[in-house]
């Protein structure tokens, strides 16, 4: 098994089989999670760096509990805490971590690209784990894993995303790994939220939820910040969910089998209501169990194991 | 340039004579559970399970495991070797475990398989069941059962054949290829 | 002190001369043009002679939109280091933008920048005022302190003049000193945060756009303005399509616009901003392939008046960063020609037209005495072979800075001497 990829930058770089590879890597070591020692010693005296520039719970934990699992160490370095704010700039802050000789370096920053910069200064391989609004590539892998899990297959499903798409690397991500696994995908959400040219990326675009959901196998339902309603992209959030709120009265109009998806954190009552949020269509919980098993599979497939046979 | 050392019938035979001293060492089949390691020794073990079933009528506890992650020779090689998965549907504590595999040579894969069994819980003994034994341990490990011993030269390659798997039965040893 | 350019093709548009001339070169003016061979005599006998066999002779190019940095920015570009650029480019005369620090928005900076420009002794360096004080965009600067000391135009460049009501009287005082107000075309309320132009990649890439209609905008509204006020309004390094044809559409109305475009705005698009290349991020930014299109049109009939650098040098420091947080623009002096030679290829205007848009049109708009090979005027002459190819190595430039989108690019028209008031400033054979 080979990645056609040094790194994971984005979803973009990532071939069909690639995303085969991956997340049928990560099937596999889902029990890992299960066992009452949940460890293997495969990155054992390996280090891995988790490198914030932006806060996140979620996922460097996520990433965290990845590596410790294989048994890696892992070190958290965090914006707050990094030389950032003491006006070193990316690139020194990136040559004095490859001195150190990290084996896997997971970076999440707040401007688009700023990991694809990193990954020209540091040899070790490089995950991003969330760049600006470009690219969040372990978040659309585990969505993937999470729809495959309970439909089985990938290719010719159809999807709808909806809420904030012009802000969000999620939705990026995923759009071009849906893409390349065949599946059709649809956003929908207020004009604004929608970059002009989204069509060009081969999407459909709507802004009525309803007629959006309605013969779609999969909704993934997006986090809406707060703040866009003070940049002049929201008039208000209650108007927000009157149109896009997921609530089991707009479900009802969906396919009885549709799963439903969220990135998190969720803002309950704004874009999805809480009895959809609980009701068995919602994987939620699975794709943070599944997130685990995705970021073991990268690890492992980025470093991991030669083809040496013990026979 | 190969050869065939065992055939299907002396396969089957081997395993019969296995169930049997495994029935024997353990005093019947309620205590022990067959986990084999990927590939060729989880086909092994689920011959084991049926052979025993056929002569003490009692099924077996049964498991698989993957020892890729256990593996000492890790490195930052490019080529991951295909990862599956673990399955052990059953608590290990107070269960003998035959771990089975296909061809003992090195030591090195029932090393991995026993830190990872471990890994699982604390049964009352493992006991190793192999088809071939060729010696060459690098490891101080040796096997409780053994359909075959084998004293080929190292560089040699033993290879099994089991129908699942390969689409037949059969042991072959084949001159190194270059 | 004479010199004679002897062998070459002269084009002249200042004069409309096209052919084999020699010049003859006296005391830093030009003295003679004649027909190749035909000027002789024993006296010439041991002066210097540039033979500009398979050249083109032409008068030093002249850039109207250049950041030299200095005051304050001087790593990243002196007046000194600026001006060797500008000579290794063919350019003897060039109009340095105000954003300095402090501001050139009164006679002692300007002062200053003439006393660099004299120590430096290398090309015309001709300082543009401040349109408002500070380029704060809050009250009018001393345009008529500013003229006197020797400012040429006046532009908040970088800085827009938000204000409308500013804007207006700017048009207006400015007539007073019959100066042009220069314009960098862009509504910043559209443009807020954003770092390339907003289309297709910037969406892939997730990066915040500056819609094209930013710069559409602020064009129509001086256009406006200028129309009540009178004034002369000069559109900075135009970008946008549908900015070239509001410039069109108030030429024809007989208002007193003009406009420029840089190199980078005519062979370049958007796409250069993929992998994040911060070397392809400039302001205003790198376009469409349909606005290429209508800014090749804009050159061809005439609408476009000369073609500027917008000469930006930063320092490695200042681009190797998140592209959001790079600084804008490219370095221009020393890829000028080659790019415009582009389009003489690709048959968008001709060789004389490429000339003129980089020597007599410059002139005519900023009322320059230069850009000519006219008798008894300063000998500023450019020679340079337009058909030797070579890679552009952004490594070899003389400027202090290197950022380049054109690092690699295959070109052809090579400047083999510029000549400033008659002297050797650059000479292809030193290197």
């Amino acid at each position: 098994m080979t990645l056609s990829t040094k790194n994971i930058l984005g979803t973009r770089e990532l071939t069909k089989n690639d995303i085969q590879q991956i997340l049928d890597t990560a099937d596999s070591f889902k029990e890992i999670s299960t066992r009452a020692i949940k460890k293997v010693p495969t990155l054992r005296g390996k280090t891995i760096i988790n490198l914030f520039f932006e806060p996140s719970t979620r996922t460097r934990t996520s990433f965290e509990i990845a590596g410790k699992r294989l048994s890696a160490d892992v070190i958290n370095i965090s914006g707050a805490t990094s030389s950032a704010v003491k006006g070193e700039n990316l690139i020194d802050t990136a040559r004095n971590l490859e001195a150190m000789n990290p084996d896997i370096l997971v970076v999440r920053h707040d401007c688009s690209g700023a990991v694809e910069l990193l990954s020209q200064f540091v040899s070790s391989p490089i995950i991003n784990a969330g760049d600006g609004s470009h690219e969040h590539p372990s978040q659309a892998l585990l969505d993937l894993l999470t729809i495959r899990s309970h439909k089985g297959n990938l290719k010719g499903l159809s999807v709808a995303i909806v809420g904030d798409i012009n802000h969000s690397r999620v939705v990026r991500s995923n759009i071009r790994a849906m893409q390349t696994m065949g599946m059709k995908v649809r956003v929908v959400g207020p004009p604004p939220l929608i970059p002009v040219e989204m069509k060009r990326l081969g999407v459909e675009v709507s802004y009525n939820l309803i007629e959006t959901i309605k013969d779609v196998d999969v909704i993934m339902v997006l986090r809406v910040q707060l703040e866009r309603q003070s940049q002049g992209l929201l008039s208000s959030l209650r108007e927000y969910s009157n149109y896009f709120c997921l609530t089991s009265e707009t479900l009802a109009q969906a396919r009885d089998d549709v799963l439903i998806i969220h990135p998190g954190p969720v803002n309950r009552g704004i874009e999805i209501s809480l009895d959809v949020m609980r009701s068995p269509r919602s994987l939620i919980l699975n794709q943070v169990t599944n997130g685990v098993a995705v970021r073991m599979a990268l690890f492992y497939l980025l470093l991991g194991e030669n083809n040496a046979n013990p026979n | 340039m190969s050869s065939t050392l065992l055939n299907s019938k002396d396969i089957s035979r081997a395993v019969s004579r296995i169930s049997h001293e495994i029935l024997e060492r353990n005093h019947g089949a309620n205590n022990i559970a067959l986990v084999g390691i990927r590939t060729r020794g989880a086909v092994l073990s689920k011959r084991l399970r049926e052979r025993i079933k056929e002569i003490e009528n009692v099924t077996a506890a049964h498991g698989v495991l993957d020892i890729t992650l256990y593996r000492d020779d890790l490195a930052g090689g490019n080529r991951k070797p295909e990862l599956k998965k673990t399955e052990i549907p059953f608590a290990l504590e107070g269960k003998h475990i035959i771990l089975c595999d296909d061809v003992l040579f090195t030591g090195r894969t029932i090393r991995a398989a026993i830190d990872a069994l471990m890994d699982f819980g604390r049964p009352s003994s493992v006991q190793l069941a192999v088809l071939i034994d060729r010696g060459h341990r690098e490891l101080p490990i040796r096997p409780d059962y053994v359909g075959k011993n084998i004293p080929a030269a190292k560089s040699k390659r033993v290879q099994v054949l089991l129908t699942e798997e390969d689409g037949e039965d059969g042991v072959v040893i084949q001159e190194p290829s270059n | 002190m004479q010199t004679l350019i002897k062998n070459g093709r002269v084009i002249d548009p200042a004069n409309q001369l096209d052919g084999a001339f020699d010049i003859l070169i006296d005391n830093g003016k030009i003295k003679t043009i004649e027909p190749r061979g035909k000027i002789s005599g024993s006296k010439l006998k041991n002066i210097p002679v540039i033979d500009a066999e398979h050249c083109v002779v032409a008068p030093g190019f002249c850039d109207m939109h250049v950041h030299f940095r200095e005051p304050g920015h001087e790593y990243k570009e002196t007046i000194e280091t600026g001006s060797a650029s500008a000579a290794a480019g063919g350019f003897s005369t060039v109009a340095v933008m105000p954003n300095t620090c402090p501001v050139n928005d009164n006679r002692s900076i300007t002062e200053l920048i003439f006393s660099q420009a004299k120590k430096a002794n290398l090309v015309n360096v001709l300082p543009i005022g401040a349109i408002t004080k500070g380029l704060k965009g809050k009250s009018l600067s001393d345009m008529g302190e500013l003229k006197e000391a020797g400012c040429i135009g006046y532009s908040d460049d970088g800085m827009p003049v938000m204000d409308s009501e500013l804007m207006r009287r700017a048009f207006e005082y400015s007539r007073m000193f019959d100066l042009p107000c220069i314009q960098h075309s862009e509504t910043l309320d559209l443009t807020r945060g954003g770092c390339m132009n907003e289309g297709i990649v910037s969406t892939e890439l997730g990066l915040k756009g500056m819609p094209v209609e930013a710069e559409d905008i602020m064009v129509f509204r001086d256009i406006c303005l200028l129309r009540k006020t009178g004034g002369r309004l000069h559109v900075a390094h135009i970008s946008s399509g549908g900015a070239v044809e509001l410039v069109r559409q108030a030429k024809a109305k007989g208002l007193p616009v003009t406009c420029e475009v840089a190199p980078h705005h005519f062979t370049l698009t958007e796409e250069a901003c993929r992998n994040y290349n911060t070397d392809a991020k400039m302001s205003p930014p790198l376009r469409t392939d349909e606005d290429l299109e209508l800014i090749k049109e804009g050159l061809s009939d005439g609408t476009i008046d000369i073609i500027a650098t917008d000469h930006a040098p930063h320092d490695v420091a200042d681009k190797q960063m998140e592209f959001s947080k790079a600084c804008f623009g490219i370095v221009g002096l020393e890829t000028a020609l080659p790019l415009t030679l582009k389009m003489v290829d690709e048959k968008v205007i001709t060789l004389q037209k490429a000339v003129d848009l980089l020597t007599h049109q410059p002139c005519r708009v900023f009322n320059l005495d230069k850009g000519t090979l006219g008798i008894g005027k300063d000998a500023d002459v450019v020679v340079f072979n337009p058909k030797t190819q070579y890679i552009i190595e952004p490594e070899k430039f003389k400027s202090r800075s290197k950022n380049s989108p054109y690092k690699g690019w295959k070109v052809r028209g090579k400047i083999l001497h510029t000549l400033v008031a008659g002297k050797t400033v650059y000479s292809a054979c030193d290197e």
